[in-house]
């Protein structure tokens, strides 16, 4: 019975990690059609970012938002003076992000080097919460609040606030919104920032529970193209419930039986593409 | 695009040099590096099936390369099977898979197959990863002698080289076979227009199925000869960066092309060994390489690599132009 809520919750908290990150890929593919490979590499260098913070002195909350601003930042370049260009051109643009990843992520082994590096936990949340003889880590605890304050946040924004009304209906129909006066322009640079940077701050989070080594950005990309493929494209609750169902997995799997984890990853994307292709909460299909 | 449009004087240059290419080069070294180019140009050539003819971009083309490779090294080095048993079953198998991937990523189209495609190659990838028990995990798998084929004995590299370019000639033959037949020219015509091919009462998702099975096929024996000429295989080879590649040599060479990704694989591995020489950068170089071309053809690849080719070969054709610009607009 432990072994269950332990493995739950440590699903929960991998969940949380892919929600993070999945949630702005999924933004970024339901408003611009841009599938962003560079999203793991974005990952990645978020974490190294935060870590390289960190070991100069940075408290690790302000490292966290070093290594969002930075993704943020170039993510908002890149979009602006890369991607902006080859409007139109999806293939051009998922090739140009594959390169840029490739970049990133050589880039990463060069300054930081081949060897894995465990990003320090802010000291605030080390330790166990117990609850009679259960124990588990007060950091993924941690981790899955935010996922869940995170995931509150977004459905805010996107539901009842203006600007995602603005992205909604960019989403929907985006030459109407267009002809409406919505300034798509800014708006897909704002969604671009804001998916990189939920990119870079999840690296420098996960940096504690899964450390930084190269092959981060292309362990993490693909969860998050299962997740967005499961839950449905550009759907906030589709890939809020399609990364807990990857961590779930994932997280028994690996328990259960180490060596066939990945395998069962087919299972979920098997199901799905067979019975419903559009994903669990799409409207289109991918 | 009919194959008589073709012209024939540099598929004749590509076929004199391969030919000749153990007597232009003067080291074992080169003589292994050309084979490189013949395995990589038989799974270019397969891709570029997909790609070039059927509008399908796929980012997991290296699944079928590394799968046939482990089944390969599997099956002959360590479950003690024949080489030909070995070799029928490593391409078989990976040809069911195949299957099962295009059933798959044939739920979508464009940009989704092209995200289906990557995340199932970078599963199997992981597969291979972790798996370590079957695998070798990151150590990967040995222990593959060379077979012996008719008495040929396949370690000398001149001898392997001509074993590897049969294969290439076959690959060719078939592959032109094929874009030639009905099936090939109906893929065609769902890569420029699904829709109206629907409505003729084509049943599209079958042709690009049937194509998708095909193009396994080809990257299968493409690993079976990675198997033996490496006689190792690793994770590196399901990665990503192996597909990425791939793509690189496609269009690099010219999609929709017989004969581009032979070029485009030359290019790429000669690339790869020469950089390698001298830096480890290659991944950099690699993406570099990516952004450079998108970025100096803004009108999409394939047309700017065509038009490149075109003004390279001298020759001129009229007809590639708006088709080659149909491709990228059904691949996106």
């Amino acid at each position: 019975m432990n072994f269950w809520i332990i493995q739950g919750l440590n699903g929960l908290a991998f969940g949380s990690l892919l929600f993070i990150l999945a949630s702005g890929f999924s933004l970024i593919f339901g408003l611009m059609r841009i599938v962003n490979l560079s999203h793991g590499a974005y990952f990645m260098l978020g974490a190294y970012v935060g870590l390289s913070a960190i070991e100069a002195g940075v408290n690790f909350w302000i490292a966290i938002l070093i290594g969002g601003g930075a993704i943020c930042i170039l993510g908002g370049v890149l979009e602006r003076f890369i991607l902006r260009r080859l409007t139109g051109q999806p293939l051009a643009q998922v090739l140009v992000t594959l390169g840029i990843a490739f970049i990133i992520a050589d880039t990463c082994v060069w300054i930081w080097t081949g060897d894995p590096r465990p990003v320090p936990m802010p000291s605030e949340l080390t330790g166990a919460f117990r609850i009679s003889h259960l124990a588990f880590p007060i950091y993924r605890l941690f981790v899955i609040g935010v996922a869940f304050a995170l995931a509150a946040t977004l459905w805010f924004l996107l539901e009842r606030s203006r600007l995602g009304a603005m992205i909604r209906a960019g989403v929907d129909d985006l030459p109407m919104a267009r002809a409406m006066g919505i300034r798509t322009s800014l708006l897909f640079t704002v969604v671009f920032c804001l998916g990189s940077a939920l990119a870079g701050a999840g690296g420098v989070l996960a940096g504690p529970i899964l450390s930084v080594y190269p092959g981060l950005d292309t362990d993490m990309l693909p969860l998050a193209l299962v997740v967005v493929i499961l839950g449905g494209v550009g759907s906030l609750l589709g890939a809020f419930i399609g990364s807990l169902i990857i961590g779930f997995i994932y997280s028994y799997g690996q328990a259960l039986f180490p060596d066939l984890a990945y395998v069962i990853l087919f299972l979920p994307m098997v199901l799905v593409l067979t019975l419903r292709p559009t994903g669990l909460f799409g409207r289109q299909a991918i | 695009m009919r194959f008589s449009a073709f012209n024939a004087l540099p598929r004749l240059l590509v076929f004199a040099a391969l030919l000749a290419m153990p007597w232009l080069v003067t080291s074992d070294y080169y003589v292994n590096i050309a084979s490189q180019i013949v395995i990589a140009a038989i799974l270019a050539l397969s891709l570029n099936l997909l790609i070039g003819f059927g509008g399908m971009i796929s980012l997991g083309h290296a699944a079928y390369l590394g799968v046939a490779a482990y089944l390969t090294i599997y099956l002959t080095a360590h479950a003690g099977f024949g080489h030909l048993t070995g070799a029928v079953i490593a391409i078989g198998a990976t040809t069911v898979l195949a299957m099962l991937f295009g059933y798959l990523a044939l739920r979508a189209s464009g940009l989704g197959f092209l995200m289906i495609t990557l995340a199932l190659g970078q599963i199997l990838w992981g597969v291979a990863y972790r798996w370590a028990s079957l695998t070798g995990g990151d150590n990967g798998l040995g222990g593959l002698k060379r077979p012996h084929p008719f008495g040929l004995d396949l370690n000398d590299p001149i001898i392997f080289y001509y074993f590897v370019l049969f294969f290439l000639a076959i690959a060719v033959w078939c592959i032109a076979r094929f874009i030639q037949s009905g099936l090939g020219q109906s893929l065609q015509g769902t890569r420029d227009q699904p829709r109206r091919m629907r409505a003729l009462g084509y049943n599209v998702w079958l042709i690009q199925w049937l194509s998708f099975v095909f193009s396994g096929f080809w990257g299968a024996v493409a690993g079976l000869l990675y198997a033996y000429y490496h006689q190792f295989v690793s994770p590196q080879t399901l990665h990503l960066t192996t597909s990425a590649e791939t793509l690189l040599m496609v269009i690099a060479g010219g999609t929709g092309t017989l004969l581009g990704p032979v070029v485009g694989a030359a290019l790429v591995v000669i690339l790869k060994n020469v950089v390698s020489a001298y830096i480890t950068r290659w991944l950099i170089l690699l993406g570099v390489i990516f952004v450079a071309i998108v970025l100096f053809m803004p009108e999409g690849l394939v047309p700017g690599a065509r038009r490149a080719l075109r003004a390279l070969r001298g020759s001129s054709r009229t007809d590639t132009v708006a088709e080659a610009s149909s491709i990228a607009k059904d691949g996106a």
